[in-house]
């Protein structure tokens, strides 16, 4: 970017005017939608705002910091288990669960984190998946026992008279929580910490020769992800007003990992993109498949997971570097069209 | 410790052993973790479905139908998906399994639905209860699974051992550069060693099916095994017995003496206590762990 010519617009996170009107324009946008959007396209917004938190998440462990985590559903399972057994046994409020569950999502991201110090690559994705698969029998474990049912029911969250249900007023919560998460990870990105994790996941002798602490910066790494995670975790848990471990499957890892890959490595827009396409692809799934035989229509999850696998496979073979990848070709092409240098 | 759990401990352990062959050959060959295992030991299995009902009289060409099928799907995979993966980031290979398992599970479910089948009963047999000593039995497809488990393990070990292809797989494995200086085809290799990987699970697969069924949830078996592989050491033929055993006994003693909700754990868990102390596996090479 050659229009940075000091240290305070280099600090400005929307330093040039341009900047500034594109980003009025998408708060305009973003807060015109509820009061525009039927009740359906509002839960597909807040379902797309949620998802975003957790991609962002992960998109700071594997795509900043180059560390694989299969355990996505495991730490959004606690969020949601912290909600959901503090609800029941004490009654608690909103106010005290979310800490909670953020409290539980750092300590749980300090043991997914320990076997980053003597594991690397595919190791490491195992071992987060043996703690999934952990925190997903606890819980089992708890519903079995105590609930003796499938599921913990979770009143909506309220503050004095009011309380949070509709989704409008929900969609404004989420919209806050997820721009907040979005602040946090570009402004980690830009500073010290994200340069660390930049240099740690392109090659891990250089960043410790470089002064880096490898293990320090992997264990934060873990724990900002795990807390931001486990937060998604407890909001959906109150969204839902409804907790079930069933929820949380290995499928659902999947699709988080498949947001990364899809919106892009290593970008934060392309977190946002990739949690809009993998929340709204069951949707068009569903919409192109009412008009195949019935055969079909009746099995909608399983042709949802074959193209889903289908999806991912062609992103993962044509387009490593995702929706960001692409965008960032058509903007080339129309550059150089147009005759002005690519940005 | 009852005989009747010694018995089941040894089928589960058979079980193990025979699925986490197919992980080990390929993480030998070319250091490929395939999570697509258990999803392509259902597809063998459901291939036996397929040929049972078209060849109901003629179970033994039902079964080496389904078992070329499983050898051929193998070969398939890379061909059509590994290959192009092959000199990419190890994790994106792995995420090209996981994609993998996907599709297949979603259409094993479109071509099968998620009914339950039984191409054992399909060919009229029973699978009676054998005696294999006082008061000790187990059904006729666990002890088959048994028996196919040492054949493997011992025909895995000659064809590794001595024959030409083996010795090729094993170069190939060992120092791909070299192995292709010299001559070998490495993409040849690694298709016959998927082949080989998708021909043994779809043999424990098809088995599994004879003996209680087959439906969409076994692909979990299949990952189950996986821990069995990686506490043997991902890259040992013998650790993955030993670890299958391993697994096995702590997974049935959990179930019969604590809580049967911890059988989808308990493998997990034993992979933790593995990875946390000897991450490289009780008999894999140490040096592995640097290339992951």
């Amino acid at each position: 970017m050659s229009d940075r010519n000091s240290y305070a617009q280099e600090l400005a996170l929307f330093g040039t005017p341009a900047r500034r009107i594109r980003l009025a324009v998408a708060l305009v946008v973003l807060v015109a939608l509820p009061f525009v959007a039927t009740p359906f396209l509002l839960d597909l917004a807040n379902q797309v705002l949620l998802a975003s938190i957790t991609a962002l998440a992960l998109m700071l462990l594997t795509g900043f910091a180059g560390l694989i985590s299969l355990g996505t559903a495991g730490l959004l399972a606690a969020g949601a288990y912290a909600v959901g057994v503090l609800v029941r046994e004490a009654g608690a409020p909103f106010w005290v669960t979310l800490p909670t569950a953020a409290v539980l999502g750092a300590c749980l991201g300090l043991i997914f984190g320990l076997p980053s110090l003597r594991l690397r690559g595919l190791y490491l994705a195992i071992s987060t998946l043996g703690l999934h698969f952990v925190v997903i029998y606890l819980g089992g474990e708890y519903e079995a026992r105590e609930v003796l049912s499938t599921g913990i029911m979770i009143d909506s969250p309220a503050l004095g008279g009011w309380e949070l249900g509709s989704g409008r007023s929900w969609y404004f919560v989420l919209l806050g929580f997820a721009a907040v998460a979005l602040l946090v990870s570009v402004n980690l990105q830009r500073s010290r910490t994200g340069r660390a994790w930049r240099a740690l996941r392109e090659r891990e002798i250089v960043a410790s020769a470089l002064g880096i602490d490898v293990q320090r910066f992997k264990l934060l790494a873990f724990m900002v992800s795990a807390t931001i995670t486990a937060l998604a975790g407890a909001l959906f848990a109150y969204y839902r007003n409804f907790v079930s471990i069933d929820a949380f499957s290995l499928y659902l890892t999947v699709q988080y990992i498949a947001m990364i890959i899809i919106g892009g490595m290593g970008s934060i827009p392309g977190a946002l993109l990739g949690a809009g396409f993998v929340i709204l692809f069951p949707y068009a799934i569903e919409a192109v498949a009412s008009f195949l035989p019935a055969r079909f229509g009746n099995t909608v999850f399983a042709l949802n997971y074959a193209a889903f696998g289908v999806v991912m496979i062609l992103f993962l073979l044509l387009e490593p570097a995702g929706l960001m990848g692409i965008c960032r070709r058509l903007r080339n092409s129309f550059a150089a069209r147009s005759g002005r240098p690519a940005p | 410790m009852s005989l009747q759990l010694v018995a089941n401990i040894i089928v589960l352990t058979a079980i193990y052993a025979l699925v986490s062959t197919g992980y080990i050959l390929i993480y030998r060959v070319s250091r490929v973790l395939n999570l697509a295992h258990g999803e392509l030991m259902m597809v063998g299995a459901y291939f036996l479905v397929a040929t049972a009902g078209l060849f109901s009289g003629d179970p033994l060409l039902a079964l080496a139908l389904a078992a070329v099928c499983g050898l051929v799907m193998g070969i398939v995979v890379y061909l059509v998906l590994m290959r192009w993966m092959t000199g990419e980031a190890v994790l994106a290979a792995v995420l090209i399994t996981i994609a993998l398992g996907i599709l297949l599970r979603g259409l094993v479910i479109l071509i099968w639905t998620t009914q339950q089948f039984y191409p054992g009963a399909t060919f009229g047999w029973r699978n009676p209860s054998v005696p294999i000593a006082p008061g000790v039995q187990i059904s006729a497809a666990s002890l088959a699974i048994v028996l196919l488990t040492f054949v493997v393990y011992a025909g895995l070990f000659a064809f590794l051992q001595f024959t030409r292809w083996g010795v090729r797989m094993r170069a190939a494995g060992q120092n791909p550069l070299l192995a292709e200086q010299r001559g070998i085809r490495l993409h040849g290799v690694y298709a016959f060693a998927w082949g080989l990987s998708t021909f043994t699970a779809s043999l424990a697969g098809m088995l599994m099916a004879l003996d209680s069924g087959v439906e969409s949830t076994m692909a979990t078996i299949g990952l189950k095994a996986f821990p069995a592989a990686l506490v043997g050491g991902l890259d040992s033929l013998l650790g993955a017995v030993i670890g299958a055993l391993i697994v096995a006994t702590a997974e049935i003693a959990a179930i019969q003496y604590v809580n049967p909700l911890l059988s989808d754990v308990v493998p997990f868990v034993v992979l933790l206590i593995v990875l946390a102390i000897r991450p490289w596996g009780l008999f894999g090479s140490r040096e592995q762990l640097d290339r992951v």
